[in-house]
């Protein structure tokens, strides 16, 4: 089941069309999730009331328990919110026992009978790196990409058990398909600086940690291209440069894409099939994305 | 019920194992621009400086990153301290009032980021999908099950959801009589 979550559909669409197109591509079916809300969002909610936060992100895991389906969604917030309400679920029967009191009430109950997964899981473990390979008709031979992986996918390791987070590899060899050149930079693992409601409670600070990654970008070289598996970061990355300039007068033009509109692109449909040029960014600059970098 | 064991139970339940090492303020992006430090809250915490924690701004600059969970050597889980620290002090009445908002957001529409201008839409039709999408933009049950929930949970209590309806009735009043 597709979980959307809210930035996605709600403001970078073009995400959303482009992960309607490579998940057929790759031989996998995205099913609606009807009535799904939002995950809530982990660092947010998860900040006000945990038994709320669990709660509500049960409602959500019940509406795939009822299809039998797994969920997969594209952003690492949405992610950690199911994955780990998920998780604690099943392991904390006290937590439990209150948020299916509360589900009561709505006549759901939540079940624990389904798997949470990120579109990174679908496209690593599920299609596989070679079926991914196989669909890369435009390769992005010559283009430098800085990866953005984000915190939510892979951390808490322990607790996760995806990646090894101080040394990850999936994200990276999930776009190295593509045939682009990877540039490492020292702040790669740093959070984009949006999570935790702290976008929401002190945007200049949360500015701070973006501008540090785009330095550190540039310090390496620079590179053609940003990419992350999550909206909020691409939000706060690609967005964030508008704000930057507002806020500290710093001037940065990078495109930013989600891994679903880089692998789109990569699989051989246009920019135009998905809207890449919707981004915040360009809206509000009336800009375009630097198609002679990204050889379009 | 003291400090510490309020942590325990509203999240952090490794708090007591901190030695103070400070690998967490090292490895955090938050304390290297701002006056959060991740070892001192929890000193403070340990000390049962109840006031000094959940009062302070700085409280509310840890994104949640988890670069402390994921190297601290004594498992103590800072991050979800810090998270448990953040639910007592809204309990206590310590909540911001743009946090505030996107609370309200949800239990009106679902959503934290919701559909809320005609020109999103619009977006979503420019990139070839249908206007509204299969969530709970187009399902207002979907956001009436969410409103009962929070209402069960107390979560419109604890965030002040009726004097914030109040205030902006009376926001509305007045620039209806200054307009």
């Amino acid at each position: 089941m597709h979980f959307l979550g809210c930035i996605i559909p709600h403001r970078y669409p073009s995400v959303e069309r482009a992960t309607r197109l490579i998940f057929p591509d790759l031989g996998m079916k995205l099913l609606d999730m009807e009535g799904a809300t939002c995950c809530p969002a982990p660092g947010v909610f998860g900040s006000f009331d945990r038994v709320t936060w669990a709660t509500v992100a049960a409602r959500n895991l019940t509406i795939a328990e009822e299809s039998g389906h797994p969920i997969t969604t594209g952003c690492n917030g949405c992610f950690a919110s199911l994955w780990e309400a998920n998780h604690e679920l099943k392991e904390d029967d006290e937590l439990r026992e209150k948020v299916n009191n509360n589900l009561a009430e709505i006549d759901r109950e939540f079940k624990g009978t389904i798997e949470v997964t990120h579109y990174v899981d679908a496209l690593y473990d599920t299609a596989g790196l070679e079926k991914i390979r196989e669909q890369v008709s435009r390769p992005f031979e010559g283009v430098r990409i800085a990866l953005h992986p984000g915190c939510h996918w892979m951390r808490p390791k322990l607790v996760k058990q995806k990646d090894e987070s101080e040394r990850p590899h999936i994200f990276r060899d999930v776009c190295e398909t593509t045939g682009a050149e990877y540039v490492p930079y020292k702040d790669e693992l740093m959070c984009c600086g949006a999570g935790g409601a702290v976008r929401t409670a002190d945007l200049e600070v949360a500015l701070d940690f973006t501008k540090q990654k785009f330095d550190s970008i540039l310090e390496a070289g620079g590179a053609d291209l940003i990419v992350t598996p999550c909206p909020f970061c691409q939000l706060q990355l690609d967005l964030g440069q508008v704000e930057i300039q507002k806020h500290f007068g710093e001037e940065y033009v990078f495109d930013v894409m989600h891994v679903s509109e880089f692998l789109a692109l990569a699989f051989g449909h246009e920019p135009d099939d998905f809207g890449l040029d919707t981004h915040l960014q360009y809206m509000q600059r009336k800009s375009e994305p630097n198609w002679a970098q990204i050889l379009m | 019920m003291d400090f510490v064991d309020l942590i325990k139970k509203a999240g952090g339940p490794n708090v007591q194992s901190c030695y103070q090492c400070g690998t967490c303020s090292g490895s955090c992006p938050a304390g290297a621009r701002t006056n959060y430090l991740v070892r001192d809250i929890i000193r403070k915490a340990l000390l049962g400086l109840k006031e000094e924690c959940v009062s302070v701004t700085e409280l509310w600059y840890c994104t949640t990153c988890y670069a402390c969970t994921d190297r601290c050597p004594q498992d103590v889980k800072p991050t979800d301290v810090i998270k448990a620290i953040r639910n007592i002090a809204v309990a206590e009445g310590h909540m911001l009032s743009n946090h505030q908002k996107v609370a309200v957001k949800v239990i009106e529409t679902g959503h934290a980021v919701p559909l809320d201008k005609e020109m999103w839409q619009q977006l979503r039709e420019k990139v070839g999908l249908e206007p509204i999408p299969p969530n709970a933009s187009a399902n207002p049950w979907a956001a009436e099950e969410v409103k009962k929930l929070s209402e069960i949970c107390g979560f419109d209590k604890l965030i002040g959801y009726e004097e914030f309806l109040k205030a902006e009735e009376e926001k509305k009043k007045k620039k209806k009589k200054e307009g």
